[in-house]
């Protein structure tokens, strides 16, 4: 018996480029796209709605460079049973840096392609750091935890 | 914290970096929080000038519970 669904390979090759269903931007390279994070100020707009990174909104301070820094992505995604998932390989910090203004929340974005593409938000609760690191430890990479899920 | 202290041989203790450059934790009144919300555990670290209210380090570690996810759904034919 045939079985509607999604097929489950799609979504982890969602995550990895494979298909381009709509007009794409040219590729020039099969390397995987540099993604980076960067922090918003908990009275800034970030959410699903957001289509690229934006500097509005943006935390300053010493320290942080407008755009945020490099995740370090080594690990591929892949399928847990029924769900791709893909989480960044270390930690995201932020090192010796003075926010003083309360921020919420990090965006994680594409920076290989100039149009900055978003992929996801993940909000923590308000916060300021003094002249120290701000760290975001990821979750467990697997299908249920994961950062990025595809069901 | 990772990055937050220099560990300096000989005379001096754990190094903080604080707005007033690197001092010695032996001359600073330390707190420390945990806190937990929906998305995540958070620990933080403060560090004042004895018998100041002035913070002169805050250092902030997320662990982030999990992360978003997408539910994709095919229609009917």
């Amino acid at each position: 018996m045939n079985t509607q669904a999604i097929c489950n390979s799609f979504k982890a090759d969602c995550m990895r480029g494979y298909h381009a269903l709509a007009a794409t931007e040219i590729r020039a390279t099969t390397t995987k796209d540099t993604i980076k994070a960067a922090l918003y100020l908990a009275s800034a707009t970030i959410n699903k709605n957001t289509t690229a990174y934006t500097a509005t909104g943006e935390v300053t301070g010493t320290n942080y460079t407008a755009g945020g820094v490099v995740v370090t992505n080594a690990t591929a995604p892949a399928l847990d049973v029924d769900t791709a998932h893909w989480t960044p390989s270390a930690s995201i910090v932020f090192t010796n840096v003075t926010l003083s203004t309360n921020f919420d929340a990090v965006l994680l974005y594409n920076d290989t392609f100039t149009t900055k593409r978003a992929i996801s938000v993940h909000t923590f609760g308000n916060q300021t750091v003094t002249t120290g690191d701000f760290t975001i430890t990821m979750p467990v990479n697997d299908g249920t935890t994961g950062l990025l899920r595809a069901a | 914290m990772a990055g937050d202290k220099k560990h300096l041989r000989g005379c001096y203790g754990i190094m903080i970096t604080t707005t007033k450059g690197m001092m010695d934790e032996t001359l600073l009144d330390k707190k420390e929080g945990f806190e937990e919300n929906d998305e995540g555990t958070i620990h933080w670290i403060e560090y004042r000038e004895k018998g100041e209210d002035e913070i002169i380090h805050r250092s902030v570690h997320i662990e982030l519970k999990e992360g978003v996810e997408l539910i994709p759904q095919v229609e009917t034919l």
